[in-house]
């Protein structure tokens, strides 16, 4: 197994200028007692790093993070559709995280992991840790999706990670004539929020309804069906948006033209739009594969279903999108709460203490007017080794919509509280 | 680089043995932590629809919660969420959230109401509702502090019948005008 320089480097998606050509960074803050580094400030990274703090204050705990602040995805749909004006709500700092909990934050991008000297590189030096948490999210399969490129990607947007993307698939929208065709295309499952595309496609028919009632969208969903909460989009889509929304199940775009701002579906039908988002297939971010921690999918990390420890390299837990967490899906709600079960562990094997059996919740509400939001909710035990939905609890909305209009009040403060307690 | 990645095969090949060991069963943190990515850090409330549990009665909870799964109260996803717990597991996360400290939350009050709800909650509610709210008889629910939207709704929610009264407290609340009963949230909500 040997590996050239410049194939290793593209493997991490470091930059080759960027790093010195022999030997390792400069150690950035040496370690003296028992340190815990987590990589990713986002759902998951941040409430590793609180809990572990809130549980012993004796660990020091180092989060890596490559922003200086982070953008919500829950809620990201509702700015693309013109119900929230103003991304700020669903921006986070961490100022308040590293004030009130000790946790060290980093602004850096992680760029190697070496699980047997238990050291990551960063862009700005080495940092050593005793056990390593890792909730880089997710990153994009971009060989399964031909011609989407980074200059594709400003012309169809993602949004699939919040932020400038979001921004940009907003201005597309209200830019565009009314009369105009919106195209989504949704990757096959696993992918990050199973319910995402189609809160997504509701809330873009919205803003399509009220403001340019001429259009339509057409989503090309790579999957059979609706893959969450499917018989209550399908309602909520025909009660408010006949017409408007054209869902086409069993659709796998394979490549795009951002010149013809067209996707081919098999590589065969061409569909074009005025707005095209492309919702590529994903993995576990790039620093998980890099480091292999995926396992034989080669696209997603399995875990220990107790500690959340990488089953392919000791000392290294994985939580949020990027593990396998069993009937746990990709959300963010699972990553707070798998990132709670991971601390517990983590903190526990540190001190040589017994681990503690996984309970865990996901809670995920999707809009599908500016008014009306269903839900799911599912409680997680472990039997025989794997996450499991505790049997008769659970499940979606009820099939009347005769709580949409309070899901969607509580939908807000389910994201009030969860930022929240990733923040402060 | 060739030493390096001789390094990553090795540890692929050494799986975690801690993995092996037998873990204990859920505790009460690990049960009640998951309740906070909604109610907030142990049991503090930020939603204003969502309710603190922290310093909550025990009893008071562990109702709530029984009644939840039974289904005789309704709650949107309350009730799919109570049915994954045991009775034992409900005691141990009612028991957890009873011990936090109180949350004191930041509301915008009408000062008015909260004086005009002062001067009625002694002789309307205070056999239950006892310390201006901040405890509760048996397994009355503590108030003070409590998110006013969310016992807002609350109260309609008896008022309309969808949430069943208790019988004393019906009887208190019947005669009265939703003017005062708005007051009374008012004050205990204000209360710290
Ligand atoms: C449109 C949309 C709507 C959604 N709605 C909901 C919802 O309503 N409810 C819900 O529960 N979930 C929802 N989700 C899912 C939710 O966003 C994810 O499940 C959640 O963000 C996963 O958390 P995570 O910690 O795994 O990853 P993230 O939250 O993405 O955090 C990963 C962080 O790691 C950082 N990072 C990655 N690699 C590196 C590196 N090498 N160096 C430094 N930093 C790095 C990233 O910058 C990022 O900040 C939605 C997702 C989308 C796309």
């Amino acid at each position: 197994m040997t590996l050239d320089r410049r194939s290793f480097l593209k493997l991490v998606g470091a930059s080759a200028a960027g790093l010195p050509l022999i030997g390792r960074a400069a150690e950035l803050m040496p370690k003296s007692g028992k340190r815990v580094v987590v990589i990713g400030g986002g759902y998951g990274g941040t409430i590793a790093a609180k809990y572990i703090r809130m549980a012993d204050k004796s660990i020091e705990v180092v989060m890596i993070e490559r922003n200086d602040h982070f953008v919500s995805c829950p809620f990201s749909n509702l700015y693309i559709g013109g119900v929230i004006t103003d991304l700020n709500t669903l921006t986070i700092k961490y100022d308040k995280l590293a004030a009130n909990h000790g946790v060290k934050v980093v602004q850096a991008e992680v760029t190697a992991i070496d699980p047997v000297a238990k050291v990551v590189t960063t862009s700005k030096g080495t940092i050593t840790y005793d056990r390593l948490v890792v909730s880089p999210g997710i990153d994009f399969r971009l060989d399964e999706m031909k011609g989407y490129d980074a200059a594709a990607m400003e012309k169809m947007p993602h949004a699939w990670k919040a932020g400038p993307q979001t921004v940009l698939l907003r201005k597309q929208l209200v830019d565009m004539k009314d009369g105009g065709t919106v195209v989504m295309t949704v990757p096959l499952a696993p992918y990050r929020c199973p319910p995402g595309p189609y809160e997504r496609a509701s809330m873009i028919a919205h803003y399509l309804k009220k403001n340019k009632p001429k259009s339509k969208i057409v989503v090309l969903d790579g999957n059979p069906d609706i893959t969450s909460k499917g018989p209550l989009f399908k309602k909520g889509w025909k009660d408010n948006y006949e017409g408007i929304i054209d869902y086409r199940p069993a659709k796998k775009v394979t490549e795009v033209d951002a010149k013809a701002m067209a996707v081919m579906v098999e590589g065969l039908e061409e569909v074009k739009g005025d707005v095209i988002n492309v919702i590529p297939p994903q993995r576990a971010g790039q620093i998980a594969v890099a480091a292999g921690l995926v396992g034989d999918d080669k696209n997603w990390c399995p875990v220990n279903a107790t500690t959340f420890e990488s089953t392919k390299q000791a000392g290294i837990h994985v939580i949020g999108d990027a593990c396998v967490a069993g009937a746990m899906p990709k959300s963010g709600y699972s990553a707070n709460s798998e990132a709670k079960i991971c601390a517990t562990n983590v903190v526990a094997l540190l001190n040589g203490k017994e681990t503690t059996e996984l309970s865990g919740i996901n809670t995920c509400y999707s809009y599908i007017t500016d008014k009306d939001a269903i839900s799911v909710a599912g409680v997680y035990t472990v039997k025989e080794g794997k996450i499991i939905a505790v049997p008769n609890s659970g499940g979606v909305s009820p099939a009347d919509f005769s709580a949409t209009k309070i899901e969607a009040i509580y939908a807000e403060s389910w994201l009030k509280n969860i930022l929240t307690e990733m923040s402060t | 680089m060739t030493m390096k990645w001789r390094g990553w095969v090795l540890a692929t090949g050494a799986l975690a043995i801690s993995a092996l060991a037998q873990a204990a069963p859920p505790s009460p943190a690990m049960l009640s932590n998951a309740c906070a990515g909604c109610h907030g850090t142990n049991g503090g409330s930020y939603g204003p629809t969502m309710p603190s549990l922290a310093n909550q009665s025990k009893e008071a909870i562990e109702v709530a919660m029984k009644k939840f799964k039974s289904g005789e109260r309704s709650g949107s996803i309350m009730g799919r969420l109570a049915k994954g717990y045991s009775d034992a597991e409900i005691t141990a996360m009612a028991e957890f959230f009873s011990k936090q400290k109180l949350h004191p939350t930041t509301q915008t009050l009408d000062k008015a109401k909260i004086a005009k709800g002062a001067s009625l909650q002694e002789a309307n509610c205070g056999r239950c509702h006892i310390e201006d709210g901040k405890e509760g008889k048996d397994d009355t629910p503590a108030m003070a502090s409590q998110w006013l939207p969310y016992m807002q709704m609350q109260m309609a929610d008896y008022l309309s019948g969808k949430r069943k009264m208790p019988e004393k407290m019906k009887e208190k609340v019947d005669p009265m005008s939703k003017e005062d009963l708005d007051a009374l949230l008012h004050f205990y909500a204000s209360v710290k």
